[in-house]
């Protein structure tokens, strides 16, 4: 589409002087989505929020004020506000701040890699089955329904423990679990939309069947998916941190928000602000790519 | 609308209109027994397989620069007609031939190629455009997968917007939701002549619309037919906008073509009981000659097992016996090169058929 628009600029400037009320450019569909987002203050905020744990996490070393692995017996679980501990410490004294931000780079990794890796190919599977639809969407939704019928937790443990522990037998794994979820919706969305008669429409133009999908299909298809994708990656960091809690993916002393979570779970009683701060930076997350979804898919909505 | 891979400079990268081919005297479109079943979808322990008659042996011809009009109640199979005039349907079987080659057969026209001389007008204006691309994308979207630049792409679309009376600088850039139903049924209609095609399918093209938009986008369709040679085959439950619009007209009624003939012919001198029900249907002008006869009662029969012989006769007021037996085939009853061909599929018009009103057979016949 932005192709199109920027040929039009380059061969037809407005006439200086010309009032030229009207838009005679098509902006292109992704480009207004983008202008519409950027007008939401909510969207917005929590993408600067999103952008900001993803930064202090790449640049842990040079962010986080102590280093996350250096425990001391005698200032452990100390309460938020300590001198040099500003977000307290852990069961082992290490510094909670600090963990935290090393914490983002595993949990904000296992989080999206299995979601984004499961969006593509859940997607490309789900937009297949609908558009080919008849016998071939059935055998491909049935199959993919064997994996649906397993609680996403137990499919994890089962995957990941049967190729052994380590991060990237995890990151596999929750890839595994999220692919039929995504593949249904994409699936059902892509159903509905191929009914539609403008399908019929450019089915007389004599497209190919890939044609048609990537340019008439795809933009129906996708905004939806995307949103329910993006509300996984605060399931998928979850889920994660209980194959960290079972020893299956992420492993002590290492920092990953889950596992600090599970870790600290005894000092529930003794002091529970720091013991919620893992969970309450999971929460952030979630909560910031639920939002920024929403945003997303209302901008996607040109009716409103 | 992101650049498409550009096909190789075959013969459809001009976009040139298809030439004529077989004279004027060759039929456009001749169908031929076209037969299409849908199945039943019962459990597993249902023995028979059974199967909605939707379409069942329809044969027509529609001859360069006609408008045909097919008419019928709901669910006679117009609009499946339609789709698998267009190829969106596979038939069971059937043929079609345009302008004397066969469609999609051996030595025959290529699908692509056919598609591209036959294009369609759908109903539902908005269900028929992509919510999500602006009306020069839509337009332009057959232009530019037949290989088209993107600035010939555009410039074709702005020329197509104009041509069915929206301005391309106030409506070029807009999504379908930002337009009224008349804009969209003309953006349709400027997409369907996007290839300039020969033959038009408009399946209820109007049906939505409200009667003073009707009628602009029916004028809009006349100017558009003189002008570029085209032929129209029209779908449509309107009688009064049939009558209009047709130069002949084509009844159907669950699945079949059971008359066909010039548009005079058909609403003064209907022959078929049906098409006299329907047309008696039509709410009459004048208030001293309101519709005397009793409407014709009752649904049409269930098209998974239509009745036997005739399959009108259970709602028939003057059905016999020879209704149930046999099969009535389209006759023609009046053939002239003035008027036309005026067929029927009905017992009481073919002479010595056994139905009491039949005219009596000739010494030709009984020989």
């Amino acid at each position: 589409m932005a192709v199109i628009a920027s040929h039009l600029l380059a061969s037809a400037p407005p006439p200086p002087g010309v009032m030229v009320s009207a838009r005679i450019v098509s902006p292109g569909y992704w480009r207004s989505v983008g202008h519409r987002l950027v007008r939401d203050r909510l969207a917005m905020f929590c993408a600067a929020v999103l952008v900001l744990l993803v930064l202090a996490a790449i640049f842990a070393p040079w962010v986080a004020p102590a280093d996350p692995f250096k425990a001391s017996m005698l200032k452990r679980l100390l309460p938020v506000g300590s001198p040099g501990y500003w977000l307290g410490s852990d069961e082992l004294g290490r510094d909670l701040l600090s963990r935290l931000i090393y914490g983002g780079r595993l949990s904000l990794a296992m989080g999206i890699v299995p979601v984004a890796a499961a969006f593509l190919i859940g997607t490309s599977i789900g937009v297949a089955a609908g558009f080919i639809g008849g016998k071939t969407n059935m055998a491909v939704m049935r199959t993919l329904d064997v994996f649906y019928a397993f609680p996403s937790v137990l499919l994890a443990v089962a995957i990941s423990g049967a190729m052994g522990p380590g991060l990237s037998n995890t990151l596999l794994a929750l890839t595994i679990v999220f692919i039929p979820q995504i593949a249904r919706v994409a699936e059902s969305v892509t159903t509905q939309v191929t009914q539609l008669e403008y399908i019929d429409a450019a089915r007389m133009s004599g497209a190919t069947s890939l044609t048609i999908i990537r340019l008439q299909v795809l933009g129906n298809v996708l905004g939806p998916v995307f949103v329910y994708a993006t509300g996984l990656i605060s399931v998928c960091m979850i889920l994660a941190s209980g194959l960290s809690f079972l020893g299956l993916g992420v492993r002590p002393p290492e920092a990953e928000w889950g596992l600090m979570l599970n870790t600290l779970r005894a000092a529930i009683f003794n002091n529970p602000v720091v013991a919620a701060l893992p969970g309450v930076m999971i929460f952030i997350t979630s909560v910031c790519f639920n939002m920024l979804a929403d945003g997303i898919r209302s901008a996607m909505d040109l009716k409103r | 609308m992101r650049v498409l891979e550009s096909k190789p400079n075959g013969p459809s990268a001009q976009l040139q209109p298809a030439e004529d081919r077989g004279g004027p005297a060759q039929p456009l479109l001749a169908v031929k027994n076209l037969v299409k079943h849908f199945p039943v979808r019962d459990p597993f322990w249902v023995r028979e397989r059974r199967v909605v008659h939707a379409v069942d042996g329809v044969s027509f011809e529609v001859a360069k620069g006609e408008t045909l009009g097919i008419v019928g109640e709901s669910g006679c199979g117009k609009s499946t007609t339609a789709r698998l005039l267009a190829r969106l349907l596979m038939p069971d079987s059937g043929t079609l031939v345009f302008d004397g080659d066969g469609v999609d057969e051996f030595g025959g026209l290529g699908l692509s190629d056919y598609r591209r001389s036959l294009q369609m007008v759908f109903q539902d204006s908005f269900a028929s455009l992509n919510p999500r691309m602006t009306i020069e994308d839509t337009i332009g979207f057959a232009p530019r997968v037949h290989g088209l630049s993107p600035q010939a792409t555009i410039a074709r679309s702005h020329q197509l917007l104009e041509r069915v009376g929206l301005l391309p600088a106030q409506f070029a850039a807009r999504y379908p939701h930002e337009l009224s139903g008349g804009q969209r049924q003309r953006i349709n209609i400027a997409r369907a002549l996007a290839l300039q095609p020969r033959l038009l399918v408009l399946d209820e093209a109007v049906a939505a619309l409200d009667k003073s938009v009707q009628a602009q986008v029916l004028n809009l369709l006349q100017e558009l037919k003189r002008e570029q040679g085209l032929t129209y085959i029209f779908i449509s439950h309107d009688l009064h906008v049939v009558q209009y619009l047709c130069d002949r007209v084509m009844v159907m009624y669950l699945g079949q073509v059971i008359e066909i003939g010039p548009v005079e012919q058909i609403y003064n001198a209907a022959r078929h009981p049906y098409t006299q029900a329907l047309l008696s249907a039509v709410p009459s002008m004048d208030p001293k000659r309101r519709t005397a006869a009793p409407p014709l009662t009752g649904d049409p029969p269930n098209p998974i097992s239509p009745p036997s012989g005739c399959r009108f006769r259970d709602r028939c007021p003057r059905a016999e016996a020879i209704c149930a037996s046999s099969v009535p085939v389209l006759s023609a009853l009046l053939r002239e090169p003035g008027i036309g061909v005026h067929e029927v599929a009905c017992h009481m018009m073919v002479p010595g058929s056994g139905h009491s009103a039949a005219p009596a057979a000739s010494v030709m016949e009984i020989a």
